[in-house]
């Protein structure tokens, strides 16, 4: 999938990945794609809830090897 | 009426493992378009000191913290080292030692530090209130705080806790 920004969230556990998400965000514009990297099995839940609060829709949420990936367009 | 929504903390502990809630929660709540304001009251102060080193943790009088090494090989990682609370109270050092084997576990897991995470809640505009009466009451200065802390008493709190949606007391 096309994205116009990735954030490497690995590594980075509760609340970090969020707020780093929310940050990447702040920086783009609306329809634009943002991929996030992580390794913490809770923001799987938390983005989808993230995504549900702030209405940026989260396009696509999966995981491959204890990594998760999850791709967000803005607002 | 302006519909958004309003989380108000009430911070009341002062030592590193209570201070993740109300930053976690505030810094959580602010990302997701929260108005978000925490009131520091009592042992509370302690989170909004410049120098953060006062705040340890205590595994005295504390059963539910596990007492794990943050290194070495897992077998070793995997033993709890928990001790009565009469030699705990007896060894010198305990606490500090207990502080530094906590922030290192905190550090290994990828769980943000407490200067961190209070830079990421006033950098989302976390309103940060310290309660004058107990600045008083505990001898500190102004100047012993952060910059960005406003002073206030009890009917602050409720001006904005009377508006929010979400209240809890840490």
């Amino acid at each position: 999938m096309n994205f116009d920004k990735e954030l490497d969230a690995r590594g980075l556990n509760c609340p970090l990945p969020i707020l780093r998400c929310k940050k990447s965000l702040n920086e783009m514009t609306s329809g634009q794609v943002l991929k996030v990297a992580s390794t913490d099995p809770g923001s799987v839940k938390d983005f989808a809830a993230f995504a549900k609060q702030t209405g940026n829709e989260l396009l696509t949420s999966t995981e491959a090897g204890g990594e998760y990936t999850f791709f967000l367009k803005k607002k | 009426m302006d519909d958004t929504k309003k989380l108000a903390i009430i911070a009341t502990k002062g030592t590193l493992d209570w201070a993740y809630p109300p930053f976690i929660l505030a810094s959580t709540a602010a990302a997701l378009g929260y108005e978000t304001q925490i009131f520091f009251t009592f042992y509370g102060l302690q989170m909004l000191r410049k120098d953060l080193s006062c705040l340890k943790v205590s595994p005295l009088g504390n059963p539910g913290m596990p007492m794990k090494m943050p290194f070495g090989p897992k077998w070793f990682k995997d033993i709890n080292w928990n001790m009565p609370n009469a030699i705990q109270a007896l060894v010198p050092g305990y606490e500090s030692v207990a502080t530094a084997l906590m922030k290192q576990t905190i550090k290994n897991n990828g769980v943000a530090s407490i200067p961190e995470l209070r830079e990421l809640c006033q950098e989302a505009e976390v309103k940060f209130i310290a309660c004058q009466m107990t600045v008083e009451l505990f001898g500190f200065e102004h100047s012993d705080f952060i910059d960005g802390v406003e002073f206030g008493g009890a009917a602050t709190f409720f001006e904005f806790a009377g508006e929010t949606d979400i209240c809890l007391y840490i």
